[in-house]
């Protein structure tokens, strides 16, 4: 089965948000960029497809900071061809546009399977993968938290709110929109990925020049109002626990 | 132009989920200043009963057997054939596991502009502002739809599903439903969350964890606290995730919402996702080590102490407390 | 003697072995006497299927994958007790426990909650998963100043090599801060990495992941080479260990000590400071780190008893035979396993003994120790008034004022 995983890379929330003098956007300068979490699980559910029925998984980034180590890392557990798509302008893309830029480049590769998270903390326009399953013109699920492929076919777990699962069996081609794999992402030793870095080879492709789009016309970025923020217990544990002492039996909860 | 606003209604198991209630509030918000009407688009088959007490001008009726469970598939193509017709001002979705699938198909097959993560929609004239929240609940982007027509995806937000509700049903129009053979998704079975375990949204107490429980060994401690006062423990997705409480626990956007008397969120970053489920407490006492938690900004009160240290002293203080 | 039947891998006992002869004495294995005292000494020997001399057992039968499919090693907290007591110094510890565990991280069998701290220390350099960014922040609360070496401060005497806990777990902030204290009472000219110190890695190297440990010490070197310093001073027994018996091997060698080390040279300059009596009957904890990894004993103890009103008393395990407070090898971060799997936790054995020893203070020298002991103290009853100090903090404390 012919797999391809498209990876996103987004900003680390341990490290402070800072917008910058425009106020429309971010100042990149302390921005550490992290595989966005569900495409961390779409790489691991991948894994566990391949190894259940065979065949390669692919793994597509675009070419920003950090994106090798991501690529080599994906090798070492196990993914067996790794793209990386370049252009001044990769760093500058909305979904809209990258869905587009993935379809072009995704649909020589013939896939079956095309497994990428069901969204981005940063998605302003909607999560990538159902718009390239448009691209492609593929069927997508999204939400989905477990993968049965079979030659034409997968069944898939798709999340509702409250618990509730719909066990959905789609055709392939398919996209999935990854929640969460099977197994939580794998631990990869750090020597395996170095080993990786010599043996792997990263693929460049160029990625098209997007068409402009009317895009949401973003006038202002802010940090939430705090004005209502929490009021903040001070003390040591013991001060604390008895404030929260005394607000539990204010609202008669004790 | 249209100045229309449509809503997609999103229902499962014979319930309009609040979503769609809060979908509709939002709607008329910005109706008045479109000058336009509030449309439900209401798919599926013999659901026609559910457009009771729908907040809308106008409900669109699509009925077929191939529409009885939600398929992105069988969706897009009803959607698909609506929008062919007549093109709204705007298009909402809920920012959820069913509008998810369609609106952003929606947006690449018409190449119409889509917001996500919309908390906010206000009319300015002829101008839709929107204000979505991203990175994690961290920054607020405003902006303008553009038009003629936009798709958005809508979040809980400051909306309160009863606005969205009406005393009166609205007008029902049945629209023809398009061809829907050679539809390649079908719903094999759903799979119910555990029985046997406690519901609980309908808990008045609950002691939540996040991340910052940190392994399986701690949970004891907070489900001491919780049984201390009388309540439930519940989680955040990564608590799920690793295993360390079963689904039926999992407070968030593909978990239950809650509305206890006060939910006690520890080691919780606040996420919107899971913050959308939460708004309905009564009262949020939010326990992180991070000063720039986003679960701050909603909670009543707050300390940055650590929780692993807090959860015993304070379990301790409860059963005194209750003189046990 | 095992049959075909029950070896099928023959190979795997067999590669463990010649993969032992490559590390120093590792050949040693072969003249275990099966005496069992590894097993017996070991805290969590009763709650693996495999204790030590378990597992020697296995190789020489051929079976040694079945260490390896039970969980065995990941009970090992590298406390060196075990080497302490073999009879035929097997380097325990260092080899074999260490071994087994990079084989059962190279099958991808590690728990949940040491992936984490793994994943943390690759990405952010620091096991909790703090911004590096926020790595000094701790000086800013500390009401001495700090000096942070960066491109206007390029050179001190002494660099001060802080560590993880220290730098960002609140609790061990406070011992951070004593230390600066005293520092600056005797003068001494003191400056730390700040942002660009990672995590020394031992840690890790003792976990099973020696290609992050490697990783992690060039990353360290790379900060050491852009400042001029005449020696390392470090309150963290594992990055001593670390930065003298690791490090070295990678090329990177500087003279390093134990602030113990460094303040018992000045003892006679610290004694004058004095002016304040801690009376109390003070037990002292061996780090495992410091103690039986690198023979370092006495002074811990001189500068306890030279702080007026101290009286140092023993526990029944001290010294080589001091009891580890469970955060070595890994442990630090897997609690929840550990747990599980033995019900017991070696830092409330410890809390109980300070107490049957008359101790008022458990007095340590290890950034793990001040919040693993202070949970212990708080879920034992019987020690539930035994307060958790390093030495450090006693010290400034008796300068105080």
């Amino acid at each position: 089965m012919n797999i391809v995983v498209p990876i996103k890379l987004v900003p680390d929330l341990v490290e402070e948000i800072v917008i910058d003098e425009s106020e429309a956007s971010l100042d990149t300068s302390w921005v550490r960029l992290i595989t966005n979490e569900p495409d961390e699980h779409s790489i691991e559910q991948a894994l566990l497809v391949k190894e259940s029925v065979g065949g390669t998984v692919t793994v597509v980034a675009l070419d920003v900071e950090g994106a090798d180590d991501v690529l080599y890392t994906a090798a070492a557990k196990g993914a067996d061809r790794l793209i990386k798509l370049t252009g001044n302008h990769v760093t500058e893309l909305n979904n809209y546009a990258l869905s587009r830029i993935l379809a072009n480049v995704i649909k020589t590769f013939r896939p079956e399977l095309i497994l990428t998270g069901v969204g981005a903390h940063n998605d302003l326009d909607g999560p990538v993968g159902s718009q390239l399953a448009e691209q492609l013109g593929m069927p997508y699920v999204g939400y989905v938290a477990g993968v049965k492929a079979s030659a034409d076919s997968a069944v898939v777990r798709k999340e509702y709110p409250g618990g509730l699962v719909a066990e959905m069996v789609v055709t392939l081609p398919a996209v999935l929109g990854v929640q969460a794999a099977e197994k939580p992402p794998r631990y990869c030793p750090i020597s395996r990925v170095r080993q990786a870095m010599k043996t792997a080879n990263i693929e460049e492709m160029p990625a098209a020049e997007p068409e402009s789009v009317d895009g949401a016309i973003v006038v202002r970025m802010s940090k939430p109002d705090t004005g209502e923020r929490a009021e903040m217990l001070e003390g040591d544990i013991e001060q604390v626990a008895d404030r929260l002492i005394e607000i539990l039996r204010h609202i008669d909860v004790l | 132009m249209s100045k229309d606003i449509y809503v997609l209604i999103e229902h499962l198991r014979e319930q309009v989920a609040d979503i769609s209630y809060i979908m509709l509030a939002a709607a008329r918000g910005i109706a008045a200043g479109t000058g336009g009407t509030v449309v439900g688009i209401l798919i599926g088959h013999n659901v026609q009963g559910l457009a009771d007490g729908i907040g809308a001008d106008r409900v669109l009726y699509i009925d077929d057997l191939a529409l009885a469970d939600f398929t992105s598939d069988g969706y897009q193509r009803v959607v698909e054939n609506l929008l062919a017709q007549k093109r709204p001002r705007a298009f909402l979705f809920g920012d959820t596991s069913m509008g998810g699938d369609v609106a952003g198909w929606l947006s690449a097959h018409l190449s119409l502009p889509l917001v996500s993560h919309c908390r906010d929609l206000q009319a300015d004239g002829e101008t839709i502002k929107f204000v979505s929240q991203v990175y994690g609940g961290k920054i607020l982007v405003e902006g303008a739809l553009p038009s003629p027509t936009a798709i958005v995806m809508m979040v809980p937000g400051g909306y309160k599903a009863e606005q969205g509700k009406s005393a009166q049903t609205p007008e029902m129009v049945r629209l023809p439903a398009p061809a829907l053979d050679g539809l390649r998704i079908s719903v094999k079975n759903y799979i119910e969350p555990a029985a046997g375990d406690v519901d609980i949204s309908k808990e008045g107490v609950l002691v939540s964890v996040g991340r910052g429980i940190q392994n399986q060994d701690n949970m004891e401690m907070a489900r001491d606290l919780a049984k201390a006062l009388g309540g439930e423990v519940a989680g955040s997705r990564p608590v799920i995730d690793q295993g360390w409480l079963p689904s039926t626990r999992l407070v968030g956007k593909s978990g239950k919402s809650v509305k206890p008397s006060v939910y006690l969120a520890l080691g919780i970053s606040g996420a919107p996702e899971h913050v959308e489920a939460i708004g309905d407490s009564e009262m949020i006492i939010a326990i992180n080590t991070d000063p720039q938690a986003p679960i701050f900004d909603i909670a009543k009160y707050g300390s940055q102490v650590d929780l692993l240290d807090l959860l015993p002293v304070l379990t301790e203080k409860v059963t005194e407390a209750k003189g046990g | 003697m095992a049959t075909t039947a029950e070896s099928p891998n023959a190979s795997v006992s067999d590669n463990f072995v010649t993969s032992l002869k490559e590390l120093a004495d590792g050949d040693r294995v072969r003249i275990c006497l099966q005496c069992g005292m590894c097993s017996g000494v070991c805290p969590f020997g009763f709650a693996m299927d495999f204790p030590p001399s378990k597992m020697i057992a296995a190789l020489r039968a051929d079976v040694f994958e079945r260490v390896l499919n039970s969980d065995s090693a990941w009970m090992c907290i590298s406390c060196y007790a075990c080497t302490e007591v073999c009879p035929s110094n097997i380097p325990l510890t260092a080899a074999m426990m260490t071994r087994a565990k990079e084989e059962l991280i190279l099958a991808g069998k590690v728990p949940a909650e040491l992936q984490l701290a793994l994943e943390n220390s690759q990405r952010y350099g620091n096991v909790l998963g703090q911004s590096p960014r926020r790595r000094s922040e701790w000086v800013k609360a500390a009401d001495l100043p700090i000096n942070v070496l960066g491109k206007d401060n390029k050179s001190t005497d002494v660099l001060w090599f802080v560590g993880d806990y220290a730098s960002y777990h609140p609790r061990v902030q406070l011992v951070s801060q004593a230390l600066a204290r005293v520092f600056s009472a005797l003068g001494i000219e003191v400056a730390i990495l700040g942002p660009d110190e990672v995590n020394d890695g031992d840690s890790q190297r003792l976990a099973g992941e020696r290609g992050l440990f490697e990783t992690l010490a060039t990353k360290n070197w790379q900060a050491f080479r852009r400042y001029k310093f005449n020696e390392i001073v470090t309150a963290d027994p594992h990055a001593f260990n670390a930065l003298k018996n690791e490090y070295p091997a990678l090329g990177i060698t500087y003279p390093v000590r134990h602030y113990t080390q460094f303040l018992v040279e000045r003892l006679a300059h610290l004694k004058t400071k004095f002016n304040r009596e801690i009376k109390a009957k003070v037990a002292f904890h061996d780090p495992c780190y410091l103690g039986r990894a690198n023979g370092i004993y006495e002074e811990p103890r001189q500068l306890l008893t030279a702080i007026p009103g101290v009286e140092l008393v023993e526990m029944g395990h001290s010294r080589t035979t001091s009891l580890c407070c469970g955060g070595g090898g890994g442990g630090m971060w897997m609690d929840g396993f550990h747990w599980e799997k033995a019900h017991a936790r070696p830092s409330e054995w410890r809390v109980r003994e300070a107490k049957r020893a008359g101790a008022d203070i458990l007095a340590v020298a290890c950034p793990y120790e001040p919040p693993r002991f202070e949970d212990a103290v708080k879920s034992v009853q019987s020690a539930s008034s035994l307060v958790v100090k390093d030495i450090a903090e006693l010290l400034a404390d008796a300068i105080a004022g």
